[in-house]
């Protein structure tokens, strides 16, 4: 029955999601308290990690992608990030650059 | 039966298996998003402050005394595994499968959300007790204005499905009830994005950085 | 159990009254007669009220309604009342000033509490509650829905708005406001420097009506995306809704930095956290950053509709088609993206390196070329048009010319080696009243002018009208011209007193422009009052008074609770003007069909007052009382959710009567042209001079 295989497919989707989430997560832990890799290495890769997992969530558990959603729907999220991304860079190097001016540590 | 799968919005699409009169579903579920943008800007904020702020310990503790690991992987499973039981409790509710096997679900999210509740506040109170409250620094200001942030979403969360699953008794599941679900579904899985940015920013971030 | 804990710090002290009695001044006299207006004044509608016994009509038609149509209206008229105490507030300092050589006849404290209660309502509660006023009466009927998406958070919206509003209202009776200007800088506003109440005022009325304009953000996005008439595709907006997406679009991600700001600002207050404070690690700047994160995109998100209205206006009254839409459409949405990238002009002087500031103010320059785009379209659609100067069309007039100014003097202040001469100085001040007056608050009453009789069913006044109108240009100028002049020889803003000489022949003159404004929004209130006693001989029960385009004119005049009766098909751009073009307007045939509306719900009213005690409460640190407001609000907002069945049926035979009665009044109405467009003989139905 289709029913029943849309169901699987449905069931699949969320197993995998968490599955890789868990993965994902148990590798950030790791990166950050095990791997005793440089400041900086740890950094990138704590916060790569973090953004696939961040897309996994989005695919997996609130179930966006690019094929099947209307427009809009991925317009308003896109939107958002973009609107994020300012405001989180910008705020950064604005203070950023102050701290460094006052020889502050940040 | 099966026709072609057409997402009305973002989220867990109930499609020909609902008998949501669908246009006013749509809209009111875009309207939800929206209104989780407008929150992600919010904590996008908390969190530009917070790493702003990583340096202001004021001789005070900093991250690398504060972190407990070992309660922040809890909290993390505990979390993941709160969005993983949400889905199914929704996966149930789209296959109109049995009511009891719902509820069964959504009471082990609130037992894993209360759980998490439980262990946040724990450390928050070690935190005090080590004079590492926000009135100690301006670290910890950002520290106690974001991750309890995401508590209060949490508590809120928490609240909303005691509400939702006593309308359920009394209403049944009626069409207004269904997308009150599924929203709700939303608001959990979108907290757990934000945790995403908390453990790996906040903690790891800070610890690794500060 | 202690006095304290039951009334915190507030005491008799609190009032200004007892300040006046123990040591009588001219500038106690000042402060207790402003306090002494809101009380006689609230308890003369209280009693007017109830003489008329209105409270029944008042309860059942108005604060429990749900209908888009009247939160528009009363969003309008708060805030109509809030606009009177902010343009009294302004005439009395320009007096201060004017007599401010050496002293003048108010405390340092009292002036400051004075600009920043001013540019705190102007901007709280008189701009952005009259756009959404605006927004909520027309854009709906723009796009031929019925509604707005979420009807009875639109009530909560309008609820909390006017919470916070009477809580400005309150701090003139009890207690203080805020002496830190609109912008509230902390460290001064901080606990440290101010431990009053002032402060805290301003903070839970930012926080919770910040609050209520994010929801209404998310009410009109949502409406305009999922709610259009069936053909009306996004290139088929009018161009008020497309401002419209853009400005909601603004409320949903630029007012969260504001409420993020004030928040912090109060953790920093109530409860000892260091965000802002000099000591222990706080940082200033962060708050700065913060906040005009929020105060450009807020610009723009207030300008844009008044963009929209005169859109409209123009259009309208040349009778003709927009020129440029799809330029003004793209120009509209490049500009509510980069408001978001340009908030640092607001602090050139904080600091950062030079690389940073020529950056942002590159980026504010950028934002005049789009701007730029408009005022040409807007001239192109007068081009050759069949122009009347009606009183919209005189504001849209006079907003291009002076408008055009102070778009000059922004770009000016663009530049980060200018705006270190000029920063914070009264050139500034003229620069933000040269675009908030002619830009926003002109479009606002040229809309107010050009749609009253859509939601009234009769034509304002046009001879006062066009007073009002001249009066507004006339003051303006009078007064903020001569600011920039002083500003340039360096006279600061916000100062209550000064020792040039030279700065008080500008002064004099400002200060007659401020009586100038003062005269034009009596005269708004004059033509209110002969409008509403001559209303039989202006009535426009048709719908079109102007030969508009647009589909709000297509429908009666107040139009009825449902708006359309049949939801309109949508098959071209300005599909009104279109219809009447090719004889198809009014017709008749279609499926009527029963229509859901949301029932009336308490739940506005009952938020807003809650919310009002719950700010009070914060307020005074009267803890237990917070505590209650606070458990009774999530206990009513749950119970609302408990109303599951909240909507009612009007069935379609009523739908269908009460359209044949219009269709058939309309078949005994004469036309009339553009020459007796002012004329008694205008009952709505135009013999349209408008050209395919």
């Amino acid at each position: 029955m289709d029913n029943k295989e849309q169901y699987l497919r449905d069931l699949r989707t969320y197993v995998y999601g968490f599955l890789l989430a868990v993965v994902l997560t148990v590798a950030a832990f790791w990166a950050a308290l095990g791997s005793g890799w440089a400041p900086g290495t740890v950094l990138s890769v704590v916060g790569f990690l973090g953004l696939i997992q961040l897309s996994v969530h989005l695919r997996y558990f609130l179930h966006i992608d690019r094929s099947r959603q209307q427009r809009e729907d991925l317009d308003l999220i896109l939107f958002t990030s973009l609107v994020v991304l300012i405001i989180v860079l910008g705020t950064i190097w604005v203070l950023g650059n102050l701290h460094e001016r006052m020889h502050m540590h940040m | 039966m099966h026709a072609v799968e057409v997402n009305q919005h973002p989220g867990l699409n109930l499609t020909q298996h609902s008998d949501v009169h669908v246009p006013k579903n749509a809209t009111v579920i875009f309207g939800f998003w929206i209104f989780l943008m407008s929150d992600m800007v919010f904590f996008g904020l908390m969190f530009a402050i917070y790493i702003t702020m990583i340096g202001a310990t004021a001789d005070g503790p900093g991250p690398k005394e504060l972190f407990d690991f070992t309660s922040l992987a809890l909290q993390t499973g505990a979390l993941l595994l709160s969005s993983l039981t949400a889905g199914m409790a929704l996966l149930v509710l789209k296959y109109n499968q049995r009511q009891r096997t719902m509820v069964l679900w959504l009471l082990a999210t609130l037992i894993l959300g209360l759980t998490f509740l439980t262990l946040e506040v724990r450390d928050f109170i070690a935190m005090f007790a080590m004079d590492a409250g926000p009135w100690r620094s301006g670290y910890l200001s950002a520290f106690f204005g974001l991750v309890p942030l995401h508590g209060l979403h949490v508590t809120m969360g928490c609240l909303w499905l005691v509400v939702l699953l006593i309308q359920l008794s009394i209403f049944g599941m009626v069409p207004k009830l269904k997308t009150r679900f599924m929203r709700f579904a939303l608001f959990w899985h979108f907290l757990d994005l934000i945790w995403i940015g908390i453990f790996s920013i906040v903690y790891f971030g800070a610890w690794t950085y500060g | 159990m202690t006095y304290q804990d039951i009334f915190g710090r507030l005491t008799l002290d609190a009032l200004p009254f007892t300040a006046f009695i123990r040591a009588p001044s001219v500038n106690e006299a000042v402060a207790s007669t402003a306090a002494s207006i809101v009380v006689v004044g609230a308890l003369t509608v209280l009693f007017l009220l109830t003489r008329y016994r209105l409270w029944g009509p008042l309860w059942r038609d108005w604060l429990t309604s749900t209908d888009h149509k009247k939160i528009g209206i009363m969003y309008i008229v708060f805030s109509l009342v809030m606009m009177t105490r902010g343009v009294i507030e302004g005439v009395v300092m320009r007096t201060q000033q004017a007599f401010g050589l050496d002293g003048g006849f108010l405390q340092p404290d009292h002036f400051a509490q004075l600009f920043s209660t001013h540019g705190t309502i102007m901007i709280f509660f008189v701009a952005m509650p009259f756009v959404a006023g605006f927004i909520n009466y027309v854009m709906p009927l723009q796009i031929g829905a019925r509604d707005v998406a979420f009807p009875v958070m639109n009530q909560i919206s309008l609820g909390l708005t006017v919470a916070s509003g009477v809580m400005l209202m309150v701090s003139l009776v009890v207690g203080k406001f805020s002496t830190g200007g609109w912008s509230a800088y902390p460290p001064y506003t901080g606990a440290a420097f101010n431990p009053g109440v002032g402060p805290d005022y301003w903070i839970w009325a930012i926080v919770v009506s910040g609050l209520g304009t994010t929801l209404s953000g998310i009410n009109f996005a949502t409406t305009i995306y999922k709610m259009r008439a069936p053909g009306m595709t996004f290139f088929r907006m009018p161009l008020f809704t497309w401002t419209v997406v853009c400005s909601s679009i603004l409320m949903v991600f630029a007012l969260p930095p504001l409420s993020v700001a004030a928040l912090l600002l109060g953790l920093d207050r109530y409860l000892d956290f260091h965000f802002f404070t000099n000591d222990l690690g706080g940082n200033m700047m962060n708050y700065a950053n913060l906040f005009w994160l929020f105060g450009h995109p807020e610009v723009y998100l207030l300008v844009l509709p008044a963009y929209g209205m005169f859109s409209e206006v123009f259009a309208t009254y040349s009778a003709k088609r927009l020129y440029g839409y799809t330029s003004l459409v793209i120009a509209t949405m490049s500009i509510a993206v980069l408001s978001f990238t340009v908030w640092l002009h607001h602090f050139f002087t904080m600091g950062q390196s030079a690389l940073i500031n020529a950056a942002f103010g590159i980026a504010t320059m950028l934002i005049a070329i789009p701007t730029g785009v408009k005022v040409y379209d807007w001239m192109a659609t007068m081009y050759r048009g069949r122009i009347r100067i009606s009183v919209p069309m005189i504001y849209g007039i006079g907003f291009l010319v002076l408008f055009v100014i102070g778009g000059l003097t922004g770009v000016i202040l663009a530049n980060p080696t200018i705006d270190y001469q000029v920063h914070n100085s009264l050139f500034l001040v003229a620069h933000f009243h040269n675009v908030l007056i002619p830009g926003v608050l002109f479009g606002l009453l040229a809309g107010y002018n050009y749609w009253f009789p859509k939601a009234f069913g009769f034509r304002l006044n046009e001879r006062l009208g066009r007073r009002s109108a001249f009066l507004w240009i006339a003051g303006f100028s009078l007064t903020f011209f001569p600011l920039y002049f002083v500003g340039l020889m360096g006279m600061p803003r916000r100062s209550f007193s000064y020792t040039d000489p030279a700065f008080v022949p500008y002064m004099i003159v400002a200060v007659l422009g401020a009586f100038c404004i003062f005269s034009a929004l009596i005269t708004i209130l004059v033509q209110l009052k002969v409008s509403i006693k001559e209303r039989d001989q202006n009535r426009v029960p048709i719908g079109d008074p102007w030969d508009a385009r647009t589909l709000e004119w297509s429908i009666p005049a107040p139009p009825p609770e449902y708006n359309f009766a049949l939801l309109p098909q949508v098959r071209e751009r300005d599909e009104f003007a279109m219809a009447k073009i090719e004889g198809r307007a009014y017709a008749a045939e279609g499926d009527y069909e029963d229509i859901e509306v949301p029932k009336n719900t308490p739940i506005g009213f009952v938020l807003c007052v809650l919310s009002g005690v719950w700010m009070f409460a914060l307020v005074w640190w009267i803890w237990w009382l917070a505590a209650l407001a606070t458990a009774l609000i999530i206990l009513a907002v749950i119970l609302w959710t408990f109303d599951i069945d909240n909507e009612h049926v009007i069935p379609a035979a009523d739908v269908r009567k009460a359209h044949e009665a219009w269709l058939e009044q309309i078949r005994l109405t004469k036309p009339v042209d553009r020459d007796h467009e002012a004329d008694p003989s205008n009952q709505g139905l135009a013999k349209t001079e408008l050209e395919g």
